[in-house]
Formats: structure tokens, sequence, C-alpha cells
């Protein structure tokens, strides 16, 4: 792994996450973090769309007019949003279901626009494809992370697994809307405190 | 059991708002609702351009997708819909209604990418609406989220000179306050439901 991989994967992926860091693709962070399974699902998914998406638009973007990259943009993460579209409702219809049209709203996800714009732009085809899995898979943590808590409070399981046993008293606030609302809300604080210490010590060395 | 619009129509402004209980249009709802009347200009051209797209994206759908087996095609087509639509009120808007046009200035394009308009769209097909109830269920969501917005800006301009924590400055106040607003608004569920 050289250096360009690992500057490129500890941005995506910690520094620059583009939940807690940018505030771009919260629709879907706070929809589908109910359930585990659900946010696994709909990270893995993102992680694909992101990675795939970037390394097309960097082999094309020579040969792209620039004043329609957007459209030319839009189509191909639209293309491969229905390729994860159709895998899930064969493989997993029951998942497809419960996540309903936020498959589809993968595609006016800012993330994978953002960083089509931003990076794969200007950058080869293989860092391209790199720094969408990055970028994807920052995301799908903090999902993880997200969906952990809520489920755990509001159902007392993990994944579906029971484990705060019978006796243990759903928070049914933390599975509704307000629940993902201040959940999202500590993870930036906290996140925030935690770079604003970092960003000090930069300055005082 | 049919619901009947009008029902729709106020289940999508109070009890299914698109921000406070489908979590869709955030990224524009965190970023513009520091000011009331940037919101509300915002917040009527969404309205505007949610209606319609639903009504044409419904009969596209329907008189075209559907007798030609392609439904897996309808993300990029309602795209397409969106975007060009917007492109075309845009360019009206501009000839027309010089005032309305620097009003909105900015916010017309970036409609294109509001993840709410795609959404309605897509809850449309999924919930199987017909005509009547896709129209109110475009404009009452397209409302619902005028009125969150505002709603928002308005808190948003009390607090503003308010002393927080460092870290919750800006959008972490911003999510917090919105999840009372959904607890609040979860206080309608009882008047009317739809799923």
């Amino acid at each position: 792994m050289n250096k360009k991989t690992k500057k490129i994967l500890t941005l995506g992926i910690w520094k620059d996450n583009a939940v807690y860091r940018q505030i771009l693709g919260i629709c879907s962070a706070l929809a589908v973090t109910n359930l585990m399974l659900n946010s696994l699902i709909m990270g893995l998914g993102l992680i694909f769309v992101t990675a795939f998406s970037e390394l097309t638009v960097s082999i094309l973007r020579k040969y792209t007019p620039k004043h329609i990259r957007m459209m030319v943009q839009t189509l191909i993460i639209a293309s491969y949003v229905i390729i994860v579209d159709i895998f899930l409702k064969a493989s997993f219809p029951e998942i497809s279901k419960a996540l309903g049209p936020y498959v589809g709203l993968i595609i006016t996800n800012c993330i994978i626009m953002g960083r089509c714009e931003s990076f794969a732009q200007n950058n080869t085809p293989l860092y391209s494809f790199i720094d969408g899995i990055a970028s994807g898979t920052g995301y799908a943590i903090i999902l993880l992370l997200i969906a952990f808590v809520r489920e755990l409070l509001g159902f007392g399981s993990i994944f579906g697994i029971n484990v705060l046993g019978t006796s243990w008293v759903s928070w049914t606030l933390m599975i509704m809307p307000p629940g993902a609302f201040f959940m999202l809300a500590i993870v930036i604080w906290i996140s925030r405190n935690i770079f604003s210490e970092e960003d000090e010590g930069k300055v005082k060395a | 059991m049919e619901l009947s619009p009008v029902t729709i129509f106020f289940a999508a402004i109070f009890t299914n708002n698109m921000i406070l209980s489908n979590f869709l249009g955030m990224c524009s709802f965190i970023a513009i609702s520091s000011d009331i009347k940037t919101s509300l200009n915002l917040g009527v051209a969404v309205t505007f351009v949610m209606t319609f797209t639903t009504i044409i994206n419904y009969n596209v759908y329907h008189s075209l997708l559907v007798p030609l087996d392609l439904e897996y095609l309808r993300y990029i087509v309602f795209i397409v819909v969106i975007a060009s639509f917007v492109q075309l009120v845009e360019m009206v808007v501009e000839k027309y209604f010089q005032t309305l046009y620097y009003a909105l200035g900015i916010f017309l394009p970036l409609i294109t990418v509001n993840c709410a308009i795609l959404g309605v769209s897509l809850f449309m097909i999924i919930r199987e609406y017909n005509l009547m109830q896709s129209i109110a269920f475009g404009s009452g969501s397209g409302l619902g989220w005028l009125l969150a917005i505002v709603a928002m800006a308005g808190i948003r301009e009390k607090i503003k000179n308010n002393p927080l924590p460092k870290g919750l400055e800006g959008p972490g106040i911003t999510l917090i306050i919105t999840g009372l607003m959904a607890l609040a608004f979860i206080g309608f569920s009882g008047i009317v439901q739809i799923q």
C-alpha cells in the first residue's frame, strides 16, 4: 500500500468523513438506521455504487464535455443504483421492501455526486476507485454506529438477536424519527469536539 | 382500503412529513434554514416543482414504462424528467418573471438534487397511488416541506445569539431542534394515517 492510497483511505474513512465532517448524505443515514441489518445492506450498496461510479467517471473524464458532465455523472450513478436495486430485489426481497425508496434515493445521495465531482474528475481510475471505497466505508461505519445504538436501545437487540433480555424496556423513541435526529446530532457533536482539539493542537505545535 | 386524496394531502403535511418522518431533503434543509425569507422562497419552489414532477412522472410511468415493461428504468427516467422540468421552469421564469427569478436565484438548479422530489415520485410508485392521490400526495408533501423549513428558520433566527456548546453550533443544534419538531409532529399521528 503506497502513501497516496493510505492518505485517501484515512481521509475518506476518518478525517474527511462525509457524514459527520461534511454533513453529506444524511437523508438515508437517518432513515435506514433503525435496524443494523438494513444499515449494513445500505452501506454495502453505497460502497458499491460510489466505487464503481467514481471508476467510470474517472475513465470517461477526458471524453466528457465539461458543461454536460453533471448529467453524465447522474446517469452513471443511476445505472449502478439500478443494478443494486435489481440485485436486492432478487436476492433479499424482504430487505428490499424494508428499504423501500431509499435504495433508489442513493442516486441523489450527495456523497457520490460530491466525490465524482471533486475527486474522480481529476484523478486516475485506480485512485478514484479506492477513494470511492474509502468514502463509502466511512459512510457505512457511521450508519452502523448509529444503528447499533438505536437498535440496542429501541429493540434490545443487535442484528435481530436479543441481547438485553426480556426485562429490558424498549425505548420506542429511539426507533422513531426523533431518535435518529438526536443520535446524529450527538455523533456530530462528539466528532466536532475530537477534531477541534486536534486542530487546536496543530496550531500550538 | 382506498384512501381519499384529502386524507393523503393532510397526512403528507402532518403525519408523513417529508423531512420529519421520512428524512428527505435534509441537505438543503440544514444548509438553507438560517433565514426565513430564503427558506420561504425555496419552500415555494420545492412545492411547485414537486407537484408538477409528480404528475409528469405518474403519466410517464403508467403510459410509457409499464406498457413497455421498462419499470426498472424508472430511476433514470425520473431523474431526467425532474432535471429537464427544473431547467424548463428556470427558463420560463427568467424570461417572464424577472423579480421572481432573482428571488429564487440559485435555488432552482439545486432542487434537481433535492432527494425529497425524487422520493415523492418513488413513494407514489411503491404505494400504488392513482392520479388524484398522486397530485394530493405531491402537493401535500411540498407544503409539509415548506412548513418544516420555515418553522425551522424561525426557531434558528431566535436562537442565533444564544450561547451553545462549541461542537453543537450549526448542524448539531439544527438536528436536535428537528428532532424536537419531529416529536411534536408525532402528536398529529392520531388524526390521519397513511402507512
